[in-house]
């Protein structure tokens, strides 16, 4: 195992470079000066621009410029964003929780409701039933889930007034961020549960919305995984044992089922993150999406590039675990 | 010719793949016609005429079937327009992902070696990122319109063309036919194209008709960030943005523009479900 998980750290390295050398060129690539992109265009004192022409190293060759970039990134130091002159890093650390809360809850319902629709399908197979979940998961797979929130929205918050329409935590409640996850934060406010209430009102919509595309995937994975193993020999081996169907499915065929569903599950983290993007810009969700997206409209250049990094870094770290989550469930990949 | 036979039996016989061909058909109907069918031209502007709804309610006009938006220009022209732009933009991405998939898909899997390596690398760090924020950083660089967004499109849908035509290269590379041709010196560029690409039509056939899903719904998002085609074009995702602001006052202004996008990615979908029960029953 210990062999595995450097392998993997090894594989992933190249990656690394190769993220931050575009995140190192995306600044250069823009038409003009880089020091004036970084710094913004208006208001820049003859100090600050050589302090920043300095820093950057942009009187030395693009070699060593990359080098300077990659020290400076190593020390956690992205630049200074232009909107809000805080450090690119701090930012990104006090969205960060806002998007992990968000696509965990979304994670959660998509498993909890797409495995056990998959497996209906699957016993189901070929009846009305089967016909009517998996066009529901093809319509459900094929959603631009930028406007399913805003309809979302339109019915929950506008027509029946259940839900809030944006935001985090109702502003009534003052709640400290300790741990940065609302659900949790709020628990610990004098308010204690109306003020998870709120949050958990609050998170319902954008989570089922992010969730929509993984739930769909993974109902679909689940019923093709369930249908190719009840082919299998040993599955009729247990029927002719005279086992209960329950059991079949359940103890022999279900466990084995689940292989490419995890895999699909994996995969769901990119999709979450795109869809984040999507999810937080509709809800005012305040996480690292509508961050970077807002950085893209008011061209905060320093903003764009370290974010670019920092996302494309967490979406490596969770590849590499769901990676080393395959070898640990399936053990037949441990020998290659 | 036989081949070609079964392939249209076994349409014939696929029920999914028949619906959404004669959604496709309607849609590019709509897209190639447009000037004829829409009753309007879709940047003409309507004085006074702000916001009006569907004909089925109050205060909707029969002159505007789907209502006006908000600066009173004819919903159901725009709409029909930008049939016009999603498809062209799904057909436009689907061939620069598929031309630059199949060549650097075919050098990596048919060389081998570091030049494979190489290009490898470059796809993960291609994958790396989610798909939208490598849109984003193409065109923060480019600049917001609809041709840098198909650009940027392009490249998100790059490294799934590459990886599924380099598999399958790899895959055929060493099959006793590759091998005969081999034998009998044919050249590498025969091998590829002639010999071996046509045996691994079908998965990229497969990826090709996804590949147009994912460029239309991948541009919708972009223009609903704001981030790809500008107003006044009349493009799905863009006119959804818009008319976001009047959720409340105006919902039918944000509830067409989207199912627009769902029935197209849908029939793209479908018919990308379709074609691989037919032309290739053991991905299922």
């Amino acid at each position: 195992m210990f062999k595995i998980v450097a392998q993997r750290i090894l594989i992933a390295i190249p990656t690394l470079i190769g993220v931050s050398i575009l995140a190192f060129s995306l600044i250069r690539l823009v038409p003009g000066d880089p020091i004036l992109l970084l710094l913004g265009e208006r208001g820049v004192s003859k100090e600050m621009y050589i302090d920043i022409q300095q820093k950057l190293g942009l009187d030395k060759p693009v070699i060593e410029q990359y080098f300077y970039f990659l020290s400076n990134a190593a020390k956690g130091d992205f630049g200074v964003s232009i909107v809000s002159k805080k450090p690119v890093f701090d930012e990104f650390i006090s969205r960060f929780p806002a998007t992990v809360e968000l696509g965990f809850l979304a994670m959660f319902w998509s498993i909890i409701i797409g495995i056990p629709l998959g497996v209906v399908a699957a016993i189901k197979r070929k009846t009305f039933f089967d016909y009517f979940l998996m066009s529901g998961a093809l319509v459900g797979y094929s959603m631009p889930i930028f406007w399913w929130g805003l309809m979302l929205i339109l019915v929950f918050s506008v027509g029946l007034g259940w839900t809030p329409v944006s935001g985090r935590i109702s502003p009534f409640f003052d709640v400290d961020p300790v741990t940065g996850f609302m659900l949790i934060d709020s628990l610990k406010s004098p308010e204690g549960w109306g003020a998870f209430v709120s949050s958990l009102k609050h998170l319902i919509l954008p989570s089922v919305v992010l969730g929509t595309i993984p739930m769909a995937a993974i109902a679909r994975m689940t019923r093709s995984g369930l249908l190719e193993v009840l082919k299998k020999d040993y599955i009729r081996t247990a029927k002719a044992k005279g086992l209960s169907f329950y059991t079949i499915v359940i103890k022999h065929a279900f466990r084995n089922a689940l292989i490419p569903v995890v895999t699909v599950i994996g995969l769901m983290f990119g999709t979450i993150l795109t869809g984040a993007i999507l999810t937080e810009t509709i809800f005012a969700w305040p996480g690292i999406g509508r961050w970077i997206v807002a950085s893209v409209t008011s061209r905060d250049y320093p903003v764009i590039q370290g974010g670019v990094m920092l996302i494309a870094f967490v979406v490596i770290f969770v590849n590499m675990i769901v990676d080393l989550l395959y070898v640990w469930i399936d053990p037949k990949l441990r020998d290659s | 010719m036989t081949q070609y036979k079964e392939f249209l039996k076994k349409l014939k016989r696929n029920t999914g793949a028949k619906i959404s061909l004669a959604l496709l058909g309607v849609l590019c109907f709509f897209a190639l016609f447009a000037p004829f069918i829409a009753p309007f031209d879709p940047t003409q502007i309507f004085d006074g005429q702000l916001k009006l709804p569907p004909f089925w309610l109050d205060g909707g006009e029969f002159k505007f079937l789907l209502g006006t938006d908000d600066l009173g220009r004819d919903q159901l022209s725009r709409l029909i327009y930008g049939a016009r732009v999603s498809l062209g933009v799904g057909a436009l991405v689907v061939i620069l992902a598929l031309s630059v998939g199949l060549v650097l898909g075919v050098i990596s899997g048919y060389a081998g070696g570091w030049v494979d390596s190489l290009i490898m690398r470059i796809v993960d760090v291609l994958m790396s990122m989610p798909s939208i924020l490598l849109a984003i950083v193409i065109v923060s660089i480019l600049g917001p319109s609809l041709i840098n967004g198909v650009i940027a499109v392009s490249v998100m849908a790059l490294p799934a063309f590459i990886r599924i035509v380099r598999a399958s290269v790899m895959a055929e590379k060493h099959a006793l036919y590759v091998v005969a041709g081999q034998n009998f010196g044919a050249s590498h560029l025969r091998q590829v194209f002639i010999n071996i690409l046509p045996n691994v039509a079908a998965p990229i056939i497969v990826q090709a008709t996804l590949g147009f899903s994912d460029g239309i719904l991948n541009i919708a998002a972009l223009g609903f960030l704001g981030l790809g085609a500008q107003a006044p074009t009349s493009e799905w995702g863009t006119m959804l943005a818009d008319a976001r602001s009047y959720i409340e006052t105006a919902p039918w202004l944000v509830t067409m523009p989207g199912v627009c996008i769902l029935i197209a990615v849908l029939t793209f979908n479908i018919l990308g479900d379709g074609l691989r029960d037919i032309l290739d029953p053991k991905l299922r």
